[in-house]
């Protein structure tokens, strides 16, 4: 049939790639990224395993690869060297266990779409070409607007909503898309601190109740003890893998920003 | 009433207007596709450079449809060739390819045809849509609005969040050319109508009015089809009975809902209450 040509890039295929119990959410191996053009690699020997029910953040600084480590996992850029396995499989056949919120500078808010459209592009994965959304896509995403208590806006323009309410109409769609991995770039710029505890709040659930995995780049310090499990400082490499209150560290963030750190201030014991 | 009927008697008449309104339909579905990918300068290169086509058609004395049709392949292959090799933006391609495309076209044009084939071309004829070009016209529309409604939901997600598209697996380079597939067909077909300088305006100017008025894409695309099919009709009847141009006659009535549509919107926002 037609659908199944247009399927072969993983677009509403069934995902009949069940987790292997007790495997790891996420790894990746040994990566490597450049992107054409540029002399250096933007990813050096990057290595790291993220179990179900983390919470992890990726901190660094701009252009220090977060974003790219993040698109080598959706299979947005191309892998070149390294691989990633997502819940025991390669990682660009498992598109229904990743769902990303990318960053908003990719998005066309002008376009008119409403809230509604928007989240249920989440189901789309499950869906493929030329089906309709059914009762339990309806139900899904009814269920992922509540949560992100956005359901009072359904019907308006996602261009006219304030930058807080979009990102929350955003980590709506990745709900409804119900994925066992999920990736957040950047998803605090421009947000206001209501939506940054409700987006907090809701991705304590998913990773302490669902066991669901959960990477947020990041470039702000200050939620990290707060409401992380785990913070990986990344400056074209790995420069510091642990709890946060164990990475964040004078040293560490000298090495991840390039610059010194006031080392009699710690906001975290204060 | 007589008024109206009168000219559809003579068959060439008739066919002329249906040819029109099938046009008006396939513009008027993709519009708010063009108006909202902005991909208005992509529809007008399109209906330039299928001028060496056209000629090509003319030569070997086969339906112009054809002719356009092949030529519109190659510009869209060329320009996503050019640009996806990373080194051009695609705009920047699309005005090299297009104006050497149109170029290539009026020299051998000026070689072959008339005067009057060159402003039929150029500027449209709708009243001489042969049966075969009626034909064509009803298969573009009907591929169009199918496409349309079929990959809707695609479509709409790889133009707004083509990261989000890729990461699903569904790849907006290849919701790109399906766009960009339908475009091409409609621009061929409605050169007949409107011809080549003024294809734009039916790609472009019924999107444009219908977001004046809603924010809604079906509602947008519903609005445009109206408007489009409503513009060819005046259009067509001043042409008839005023002895002016067609082509032009039917994009001035769509330039005269856009005003519409400007003051209608004027008038919407007055009304709206001022959130505190």
């Amino acid at each position: 049939m037609i659908s199944s040509i247009f399927s072969r890039f993983g677009y509403g295929g069934v995902c009949n790639l069940p987790a292997e119990s007790h495997s790891t959410a996420l790894s990746c191996n040994n990566l490597y990224h450049r992107y054409p053009g540029n002399q250096a690699d933007v990813l050096q020997n990057v290595s790291l395993e993220v179990q179900p029910g983390e919470r992890v953040a990726l901190v660094g600084p701009n252009g220090a690869g977060k974003s790219t480590l993040l698109k080598l996992i959706l299979g947005i850029e191309k892998l070149e060297r390294g691989n990633i396995v997502v819940y025991g499989h390669p990682a660009t056949q498992c598109l229904h266990r990743v769902a990303i919120v990318p960053q908003r500078s990719t998005v066309d808010w002008n376009f008119p779409v409403t809230v509604r459209q928007v989240v249920m592009m989440g189901r789309f994965v499950h869906l493929g070409w030329f089906k309709r959304p059914g009762k339990i896509d309806h139900e899904a995403v009814d269920s992922a607007m509540e949560t992100m208590e956005i359901t009072n806006l359904a019907d308006r323009q996602v261009g006219e909503l304030s930058g807080g309410q979009q990102q929350r109409v955003m980590l709506a769609r990745t709900l409804a898309h119900d994925a066992d991995l999920m990736l957040l770039d950047e998803p605090l710029n421009h947000v206001d601190i209501k939506t940054q505890e409700l987006i907090f709040h809701t991705l304590e659930k998913i990773t302490v109740q669902d066991k669901k995995a959960v990477i947020v780049s990041t470039h702000d310090l200050g939620v990290l003890t707060v409401h992380f499990s785990r913070a990986i400082f990344l400056d074209k490499k790995i420069i510091a893998d642990g709890t946060p209150k164990d990475v964040l560290t004078p040293d560490t963030i000298a090495k991840a920003y390039g610059f010194e750190f006031h080392k009699d201030y710690q906001p975290w014991n204060s | 009433m007589e008024f109206i009927i009168e000219p559809l008697q003579y068959g060439f008449i008739l066919r002329g207007l249906i040819g029109g309104l099938f046009t008006a339909a396939a513009c008027a579905t993709l519009s708010a596709f063009v108006v909202w990918r902005g991909m208005s300068f992509m529809g007008d290169a399109l209906a330039h450079s299928v001028l060496p086509g056209i000629v090509v058609a003319y030569i070997l004395g086969i339906s112009l449809l054809w002719g356009a049709l092949g030529a519109a392949s190659f510009v869209v292959i060329g320009i996503g060739l050019i640009s996806s090799k990373g080194n051009l933006r695609e705009d920047t391609a699309i005005g090299v390819v297009f104006t050497g495309f149109f170029a290539l076209g009026i020299l051998m044009l000026s070689r072959v045809a008339t005067f009057s084939d060159l402003s039929h071309i150029l500027f449209g004829n709708i009243l001489g849509v042969s049966t075969q070009d009626l034909i064509m016209m009803a298969v573009v529309t009907v591929i169009v609005i199918a496409g349309t409604f079929l990959s809707f939901k695609e479509i709409v997600t790889a133009s707004f969040d083509p990261a989000h598209s890729t990461a699903i697996g569904l790849s907006p380079a290849l919701v790109r050319y399906i766009v960009l597939i339908m475009l091409a067909l409609t621009t061929v077909v409605a050169i007949q109508t409107v011809g080549v300088v003024l294809v734009l305006a039916l790609l472009v100017t019924p999107g444009a009015s219908a977001s004046l008025v809603s924010r809604r894409l079906p509602s947008i695309i519903g609005l445009s089809l109206l408007l489009a099919g409503l513009a060819t009709i005046i259009g067509f009847y001043v042409s008839f009975y005023i002895d002016l141009s067609s082509g032009p006659s039917i994009v001035l009535a769509l330039t005269a809902e856009f005003l519409i549509c400007i003051l209608i919107r004027k008038i919407k926002l007055k009304n709206v209450k001022k959130p505190i």
